[in-house]
């Protein structure tokens, strides 16, 4: 299994008491398939990534990430685990002023340690598998709110992980780029055999995802297969 | 240093701005200390140039400090030194300012009496004797271009320049070295009772002692206070006043420079929070997030701390041909660049710190 989280609950403190934004949440990912969590605001969607994505750790339970139980990481071995394996497409593009298209990319590449010239090409294909080839040298603000989100996506994928945790991808965006950008990231899902998870208010979405789960406070119901 | 490199040249404006603030403290900090240097070097060039460790004074009654104006030193106090076990050589040196004359020139010069063919005499045209005067470059320029074998009064001294030599200058004025018995008869002009009597020999006593002479049994034995001739430029009055502001004008500048250098970080650092929560979150060790700033601001420190040096090196080329004393060397010029850079680069390393303490949650959702 890819990703696993095994009873994972998480609260924040609230006042006197605490509040509980995930409550014994389990969940198991295989690689190449994609999983859609779906619920209303604040029902603990984006509390789930970021346990996933090890930005938090929970107040109990386990989080498994390629075979790594990342309780017993260091923060340092934390920042290597997301570099290495885990792509995260945020909400917003939150792409970098400052950098290319393609360099947000390179960026990625750099922060692993890897030269980022060798791995220009890779950056390329990657902007060329999300429909952006002649977009590469353009800054964000040269950029559509769609394809800042495409870049956002590419970017995910720059380290080859092997967890993808998509955040709501398509709220910026109007009914039908966000559909592509869905298409997109079931296509690469599968092609790039990566655990994905993804987390959605739209029900349309439902349709490209392998298994479907739905999280109500803090709770989340056993996936099922799309219908 | 890739995302710090292209934010470098992204926000070039901004880093402009910051930039040239640096470009102009250190402009500003160079130019003081070439003027400091060659102030300095008008100041004190005569007493460092000597060749001794130490200068005894007379002690001064009661608490007072040693000073060049108020000491005199008998025939007998040197005497004493030069038997001090340990010392090389302990030599009578007359310090007095006065005004020299040569046909319709006068300048003002300081004196400096030595022992003809001892070793505080120069040697220049056989040396100061009776009669006989070492002018140094300055003090021959202003009283009319002299050379050797030149005619100039001093007080009540008729005296003949042998030769005319070295840049030595004393609280502002060049020196003319002169035979120690004509400086004595300088002092009181007319009577000459000083020097018949031998009371007053000498202002100091120009000592090489090696390091392990007692100079605290001589110093009780002559009657004198003893220091290095570092720590004798304090009592040139001229010196300590002058000195010690632009020291602490330099100091204000340096401290200037840390701190608006690090307000620019602070704001640069709180403005990009939201960019630094993003690459934690992507997996950006904060190691790597703080080394890539700290060396944006060292980029930005060096390229001005360069260019505001290198503007003053061509302006203190320009300017210490003419009347304004400036000492162009690599001490002046490389030693604040150097204090700039390091300061700055502490002023924005307390800045940068903050990066610790983001949290890469906040990159996720939509709330940043
Ligand atoms: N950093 C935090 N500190 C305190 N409480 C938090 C924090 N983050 C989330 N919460 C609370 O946890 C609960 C779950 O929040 P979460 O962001 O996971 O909801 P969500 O399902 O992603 O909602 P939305 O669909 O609006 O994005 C909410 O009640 C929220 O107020
Ligand atoms: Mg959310």
């Amino acid at each position: 299994m890819t990703l696993l989280v095994h009873d994972a609950t998480l609260t924040y403190p609230d006042g006197e008491g605490r509040l509980t934004a995930l409550d014994a949440v389990a969940l198991e990912v295989p690689a190449g398939t994609l999983t859609a969590v779906v619920g209303p605001s604040g029902s603990g969607k984006s509390s789930l990534l970021a346990v996933a994505a090890t930005l938090v750790t929970p107040d109990c339970g386990r989080v498994v990430v390629a075979g790594r139980d990342t309780a017993r990481l260091t923060p340092a071995e934390k920042s290597a685990l997301r570099r290495e394996e885990i792509g995260i497409v945020f909400q917003q593009p939150n792409l970098l002023p400052s950098l290319t298209a393609a360099e947000q990319l390179l960026a990625m590449a750099h922060l692993s340690g890897r030269p980022p010239r060798a791995l220009r090409r890779r950056a390329l294909e990657l902007l060329d598998a999300v429909g952006l080839a002649d977009k590469a040298d353009k800054r964000p603000h040269e950029l559509s709110g769609g394809q800042r989100q495409r870049v956002n996506i590419a970017r995910a994928l720059m380290n080859e992980p092997s967890v993808l945790l998509v955040d709501e991808p398509t709220s910026a965006l109007d009914h039908e780029r966000g559909a592509a950008v869905l298409d997109l990231l079931a296509a690469l899902t599968r092609e790039r055999s990566t655990a994905t998870v993804l987390v959605t208010h739209d029900r349309t979405h439902l349709e490209r995802a392998d298994r479907t789960a739905v999280m109500a406070d803090g709770r989340l119901t056993e996936p099922l297969p799309a219908a | 240093m890739f995302v710090a490199w292209r934010d470098l040249r992204f926000a070039k404006g901004r880093f402009a701005l910051m930039g040239s603030v640096v470009v102009l403290v250190t402009l500003l900090v160079g130019l003081l200390s070439g003027l400091t240097a060659g102030l300095a070097r008008e100041n004190v060039s005569a007493v460092t140039g000597l060749p001794a460790s130490h200068v005894a004074f007379a002690a001064p009654p009661g608490q007072q400090e040693v000073s060049f104006t108020r000491s005199r030193v008998t025939e007998e106090a040197w005497r004493v030194w030069r038997d001090a076990p340990g010392v090389r050589s302990a030599d009578p040196l007359g310090i007095r300012t006065a005004d020299a004359a040569a046909g319709e020139r006068t300048a003002a010069v300081s004196v400096f009496g030595v022992e003809p063919g001892g070793p505080l005499a120069p040697a220049a045209g056989g040396g100061p004797g009776p009669g006989r005067v070492v002018l140094t470059e300055r003090a021959a320029e202003e009283l009319g271009g002299l050379t050797a074998g030149s005619r100039l009064a001093i007080g009540p001294l008729e005296l003949t320049v042998a030769a005319v030599a070295g840049t030595a200058a004393y609280s502002h004025t060049p020196v003319v070295w002169a035979d120690l018995d004509d400086w004595q008869r300088l002092g009181s002009p007319g009577s000459g009772s000083d020097a018949a009597s031998g009371a007053t020999a000498a202002t100091v006593i120009a000592v090489d002692a090696t390091d392990g002479a007692d100079l605290a049994a001589a110093d009780r034995a002559a009657g004198t206070e003893t220091q290095t001739v570092a720590d004798a430029l304090g009592a040139i009055g001229s010196y300590r006043s002058e000195n010690g502001s632009l020291q602490l004008m330099r100091g204000f500048l340096f401290a200037i420079s840390a701190l608006v250098t690090g307000a620019f970080f602070t704001v640069w650092t709180i403005q990009r929070s939201g960019d630094v929560a993003v690459l934690k979150a992507l997996g950006a060790s904060t190691p790597y997030l703080l080394r890539d700033a700290l060396g944006q601001a060292v980029v930005m420190l060096a390229l001005g701390t360069g260019l505001g040096t290198a503007l003053a090196a061509g302006l203190g080329a320009l300017i210490s041909g003419g009347d304004v004393p400036f000492v162009l060397d690599a001490g002046t010029v490389l030693v604040p660049a150097a204090v700039m850079i390091v300061l700055g680069a502490l002023g924005a390393a307390l800045s940068i710190r903050r990066i610790t303490a983001v949290d890469p949650l906040t990159a996720l959702g939509s709330a940043r």
